[in-house]
């Protein structure tokens, strides 16, 4: 047969670098007649490894690793670059998947017995990557720079600090003796993007190699059957996992946001920090332990799980025996999923709500925190008076039975717009709609607010939450403007709202609600009596105000 | 039954695997993967980042006591965003007072390579260092490499103060 022009490069090629030659000897390994679909794992947690490796080269690309910057930054690639959110979808959902599909690789090699002699280095080696997976996730946790990442790693190097005789030399390798700072973060990005990435793929290698000098693990019967290739069936089966696993994870990264919550602030008192979902049995560990004890769920349970992992085929030395009669594997792998699940689930369930303003997702609109509180309050009365039921604020949506009410501003007057509410059939006759039932402060706030929306931000209503429209609303009622300024409007008798949060905690201005006199002597700020639902709302509003009012 | 019995059924007398289909299937999926990935990535760096409002006219300074025909050199505060980061920066300008009392100001980099060039008293003319490219007062250039006339800031004259906007290159190389 005569050869084609691209079979004599190829031919040229392996001469010189062994390269097509070395891919076909990989590619028509032998493995045992039993080997299928159970053996996807590996090659998935490959595939998902390499997606990470890339999706974090991207977010490096536009990414300013000291904290502060970092979430700057992070915020410009999910609101600004285009593609952004769904590059940092794919990074923080991979991270997750790779635990899920990792750990079903571990189950499924244990189940199998695959660990056993000829094989415990393989095994090994397997946990030690599996360490390294959650190695990642907790130094990536705290590459956003939001609460969440800040809190989450002050509980976790609180928890290395914990470990007897090596504890303070873990806080100082970490810089967190003191408080989680430049120097941390620069430690905790280093390791995540420097360190681990080539002990991951050299162990990674060594794994392979390993895979490849035992062969893929035979079961019972195996030797008396023919042997497969590796390709083209086992590859393909592989490659039909990955395509799933693939396509789970482009389906998360789109329909699934990743929210960005507020910039860390270690002076945030209310905040509930909780570790990522994989982490919660550990963190429910720890509770399970009291005073002294403690140390036996940071420390002493952790590192015999890990010990025993690593020592599973020295422990079960047995020979090989059916899938179907591993009892004893079977029964650890139930009893750790049955741990593992109710632990998590006490976890999740004994985690208070967090309060609404700490869940602000700061990577979507905002606008409405620029906001003057009347026309944040108006928003609420818009909602009180279900003015939604017949009029649209958003530009292109589908007409209702009343006008779109974007851009009204522009068109009336807010004396005319107050005329309106009160009686709509003044300006037209033939108008449908019912009188605004409402006190002339309230109607003054609802025009303001239409007054507000332009074309641009009729979004407003829909992003502005319920606690900061309310909390607004309060704060007119009981003419707080008269003595204090908020985004650049009212009296200057009282101190600014803006900036509050930096100033006080939530407690102390709740006590000052109660009684001004008792926190600060000698004010002239009257008693306010709010319910708990209300105190709750006009503080989350106060608090999520922006430091310094807009344009300034 | 023995292993050496079985291995050749595996494979046709060439070698080639004998079932095609699952083949064509493995290219097929790891394609779309490949371009689900790939056209995402394109995207997200070749995109310009949505964006922002651009800030208005700056305050240069007074030009009511130029003389015409004597370039001067003013500096002025320009706020804007680079990617992530709010700046505020210092940028000059070369203000010319032509002798209709029209005022130019020209960006202070050469239009070759970037170099920043300066005035020169003897020659009244602007020379870039570097390649040694000349330029008029009124910008344009009389030899050298440089392949277009000075670029020039948008400008506008409110009571004597000259507002200074954007940089914008003047169009067309050398008549």
């Amino acid at each position: 047969m005569q050869k084609t022009k691209l079979q004599e490069i190829i031919d040229v090629i392996d001469d010189r670098t062994g390269i097509p030659s070395g891919i076909s000897h990989f590619m028509g390994e032998d493995i045992p007649a039993s080997s299928g679909w159970h053996q996807i794992f590996g090659s998935v947690a490959m595939f998902m490894i390499l997606v990470q490796f890339f999706t974090g080269i991207m977010l490096a690309f536009n990414y300013a690793p000291t904290p502060g910057l970092a979430y700057d930054s992070l915020r410009y690639i999910m609101t600004e670059v285009t593609g952004g959110r769904l590059m940092r979808g794919l990074h923080h959902w991979g991270a997750s998947m790779i635990i899920v599909i990792v750990v079903l690789h571990m189950i499924q090699v244990f189940i199998y017995g695959a660990y056993k002699k000829p094989r415990e280095a393989t095994w090994m080696v397997g946990v030690i990557l599996l360490l390294l997976t959650l190695a990642y996730g907790l130094s990536g946790y705290l590459l956003a720079w939001d609460n969440r990442a800040y809190w989450g790693t002050v509980v976790t190097t609180q928890i290395a600090a914990t470990i007897p005789g090596l504890g303070p030399y873990v806080s100082r390798l970490l810089a967190s003796t003191g408080d989680i700072g430049v120097v941390t973060f620069a430690r905790f990005y280093a390791a995540h993007v420097l360190l681990l990435p080539p002990i991951t793929m050299m162990l990674i290698m060594l794994h392979v190699i390993l895979v490849r000098r035992h062969g893929v693990a035979p079961q019972v019967g195996d030797e008396l059957l023919p042997k497969k290739k590796f390709f083209p069936e086992q590859v393909f089966k592989d490659t039909v996992a990955i395509f799933i696993a693939f396509a789970i994870l482009f389906t998360l990264a789109i329909a699934v946001r990743v929210p960005l919550e507020r910039m860390a602030d270690p002076t945030d008192t209310t905040y509930v920090p909780r570790p990522e979902w994989y982490f919660l049995f550990l963190f429910q560990t720890l509770k399970l332990f009291d005073g002294p004890l403690e140390v036996l769920g940071t420390v002493v349970f952790p590192t015999l799980a890990i010990v025993a992992m690593l020592a599973a085929p020295f422990i079960d030395r047995g020979k090989m025996v059916k899938v179907s009669q591993r009892f004893v594997a079977m029964g650890v792998v139930a009893l750790a999923a049955i741990g593992w699940g109710g632990l998590t689930a006490a976890a999740v369930k004994s985690t208070p709500p967090q309060k609404a303003s700490a869940l602000i997702d700061f990577s979507g609109p905002t606008q409405w925190m620029q906001l003057k509180s009347g026309e944040l309050s108006g928003i609420y009365f818009y909602k009180d008076q279900k003015c939604e039921v017949c009029h649209n604020v958003t530009a292109g949506s589908v007409a209702k039975n009343g006008p779109n009410l974007l851009g009204t501003g522009g068109r009336h007057p807010a004396a005319w717009m107050l005329d309106h509410f009160k009686n709509p059939q003044k300006g037209n006759p033939n108008s449908a709609m019912p009188a605004v039932n409402l006190t002339d402060d309230q109607m003054k706030d609802l025009a303001s607010a239409m007054a507000a929306l332009t074309e641009e931000n009729g979004d407003l209503v829909a992003t502005a939450p319920d606690f900061a429209t309310h909390g607004a609303s309060l704060y007119q009622k009981n003419s707080c403007a008269a003595c204090h300024q908020l985004n650049g409007e009212g009296g200057e008798m009282g101190p600014p709202m803006n900036g509050l949060a930096s100033r006080r905690t939530e407690a102390w201005v709740a006590e000052h609600f109660a009684n001004p006199e008792k926190m600060s002597p000698g004010t002239p700020m009257p008693v306010y009596a709010f319910s708990k639902a209300e105190m709750d709302d006009v503080l989350q509003y106060l608090f999520t105000l922006p430091d310094k009012a807009p344009g300034k | 039954m023995t292993e050496s019995n079985g291995t050749t059924t595996a494979s046709n007398a060439d070698g080639m695997p004998r079932r095609s289909f699952p083949v064509a299937f493995i290219y097929i999926l790891n394609a779309i993967i490949g371009a689900a990935l790939a056209i995402p990535t394109l995207i997200y760096l070749l995109v310009p980042p949505k964006g922002r409002k651009q800030s208005a006219l700056v305050d240069a300074g007074d030009v009511s006591q130029l003389t015409p025909g004597v370039p001067v050199e003013m500096s002025f505060q320009v706020s804007r965003v680079d990617g992530w980061k709010a700046l505020t920066e210092k940028r000059t300008a070369w203000v010319v007072k032509h002798t209709d009392n029209t005022i130019v100001a020209y960006g202070p980099q050469c239009t070759h390579l970037g170099c920043a060039y300066h005035y020169e008293e003897a020659t009244k003319k602007f020379i870039c260092p570097c390649h040694t490219t000349y330029f008029s007062i009124a910008g344009e250039v009389l030899s050298g490499p440089a392949p277009r006339p000075l670029d020039r800031y948008i400008t506008k004259v409110e009571n004597n103060r000259l507002m200074v906007g954007a940089l914008k290159p003047v169009d067309g190389s050398k008549a």
